[in-house]
């Protein structure tokens, strides 16, 4: 299958206000994309109504082939909340592996590699509450890694990470991405976006760029893919076209 | 539902409980201080806490686990692990029901320790089992947790969670018969009463309380509390959007 992800026409309205605006992108299978913008432009709505937790008013999201959020997709996707959210009351290896129970075939031994693979398996017996800020949401991360998913939904995943963290943190991110996960991963800092494959730029609610990261730079004519956003920006100002 | 995942929820809310060790003893205390409490209040009345102590071992344990669930429930939707468990392959009974058998197995050690105590230290006789006394103890509680799950539902918040506890459980209290006889109420209050799951809770510890083998009126009340168990907990799982604004 080459299409993981296809939104089409989205229109999500949280409170009185409409969110999204009949958005529509489509993500091919494995390699990860990135999901960039301005803080409340709408980036946890869309991944929310990719994983199917979000009320949506017209249009379709389909992934891997099915309506989001069915009962056959909640095997194959990982979701990673902004907010970390995991019992701050157990430890990381408990949480963990209670997330992991609730997979078919995944084991403990495979709780206590995404523990591994998220750099905590120093504090495995700590109980999260005690964690620091960073630690707290890489032990979020572990959960939404454990279950193996074909599909992957990170909202935020590196914010407050230092530099180190945040390297090996994307290495398991295109590791995973080689091995045939499909990543759709948001981020309002720009220079994680060199290190997508495609970069969908989103902006009040519209895509306003939605192609390969080379493609973005070409059509911004510049390499600084900060400056690129600036420019898609200021060329949509005057006249709104929907991508 | 999948016996993996209820029996693996089982053990989560266990452990949560386990890492909170005050919280197990207060569970396990408060309603031993409000039993001795109890027992010298009437300890002058012959018979009085034959009556009273052994209604109040079925409500204590029924308030203390409504209010135990409403805000464990509501602290699994604010932090967002609820939205999150709902996004992977578990089923919203696996959650409720997992909630339902662990504060059980807490409410059944609860249980136990305050009956205990009510026999051996303070005397309480029954012409029935100890062992039914038991199980009218525990049924009340789990009733408690399954209503308790339902009513979160409705809290936003904490302050809110908490004041479900005087709204839904005082007035079970006020009905049930323990203050006033039944038949002695106003025909609409005996109406509510007949409806509050909590007045055939305690109709069954009378029962067991008054006759030495079980009647077919106490086997009927323990199944209209085990029914309203599960009914409050299929509601609380319809309660339960996976969807929200």
């Amino acid at each position: 299958m080459d299409v993981a992800i296809e939104v089409r026409d989205l229109v999500v309205v949280r409170g009185h206000k409409e969110v999204l605006h009949g958005i529509g992108t489509s993500v091919a299978t494995g390699g990860v994309t990135g999901l960039l913008g301005p803080s409340g432009s709408g980036k946890t709505t869309l991944m929310r109504a990719i994983v199917g937790v979000q009320k949506v008013r017209s249009g379709s999201v389909t992934v891997l082939g099915q309506p989001a959020g069915s009962a056959a997709l909640r095997s194959r996707i990982g979701y990673l909340t902004q907010a970390p959210s995991v019992y701050a009351d157990m430890t990381v290896r408990e949480n963990v592996r209670y997330f992991a129970s609730l997979y078919k075939g995944v084991t403990r031994a495979d709780a206590d590699r995404a523990i591994a693979d998220v750099g905590l398996s120093d504090a495995a017996n700590q109980m999260v509450g005690s964690l620091s800020g960073g630690q707290f949401s890489r032990a979020s991360l572990a959960c939404a890694l454990v279950g193996r998913p074909d599909v992957l939904i990170l909202d935020e995943p590196t914010v407050g990470l230092d530099p180190v963290l945040r390297e090996e943190l994307w290495r398991k991110f295109r590791e995973l991405a080689a091995s045939g996960v499909t990543l759709l991963v948001s981020s309002h800092v720009m220079d994680e976006a060199g290190r997508c494959d495609r970069l969908i730029l989103i902006r009040e609610g519209r895509i306003i760029a939605d192609d390969t990261v080379d493609a973005v730079r070409r059509a911004a004519d510049t390499h600084d893919l900060d400056e690129a956003f600036l420019r898609l920006i200021r060329a949509q100002e005057p006249v709104e076209v929907a991508s | 539902m999948s016996p993996r995942i209820l029996f693996s929820t089982t053990r989560r809310v266990l452990t949560q409980l386990r890492h909170d060790k005050r919280t197990l003893a207060l569970v396990v205390l408060v309603p031993v201080v409000l039993l001795t409490l109890v027992y010298y209040l009437f300890e002058k009345q012959p018979g009085v806490f034959n009556e009273i102590g052994l209604i109040m071992l079925g409500l204590f344990p029924f308030a203390i686990m409504f209010l135990i669930t409403s805000i464990a429930m509501l602290r699994e939707r604010t932090s967002g692990t609820l939205e999150r468990l709902l996004t992977t392959p578990l089923n919203k009974p696996d959650l409720l029901f997992g909630y339902g058998l662990s504060f059980g197995l807490v409410a059944a050690v609860q249980a136990g320790v305050a009956t205990g105590l009510a026999y051996w230290a303070f005397n309480l006789s029954t012409a029935g089992t100890t062992g039914l006394v038991i199980v009218f103890a525990v049924a009340d509680a789990i009733l408690g947790v399954a209503l308790g799950l339902f009513f979160s539902a409705f809290a936003r918040t904490e302050f809110q969670a908490v004041q479900f506890m005087p709204l839904v459980v005082f007035p079970q209290i006020f009905l049930c018969g323990l203050f006033a006889p039944r038949d002695q109420m106003a025909g609409w209050m005996q109406a509510l009463s007949k409806v509050m799951p909590l007045t055939y809770a305690v109709q069954g510890l009378q029962e067991v309380g008054a006759h030495v083998d079980p009647t077919p009126l106490m086997w009927r009340d323990l199944i209209i509390v085990v029914g309203c168990i599960v009914l409050a907990l299929s509601f609380a799982a319809a309660t339960l959007r996976r969807r929200t604004d």
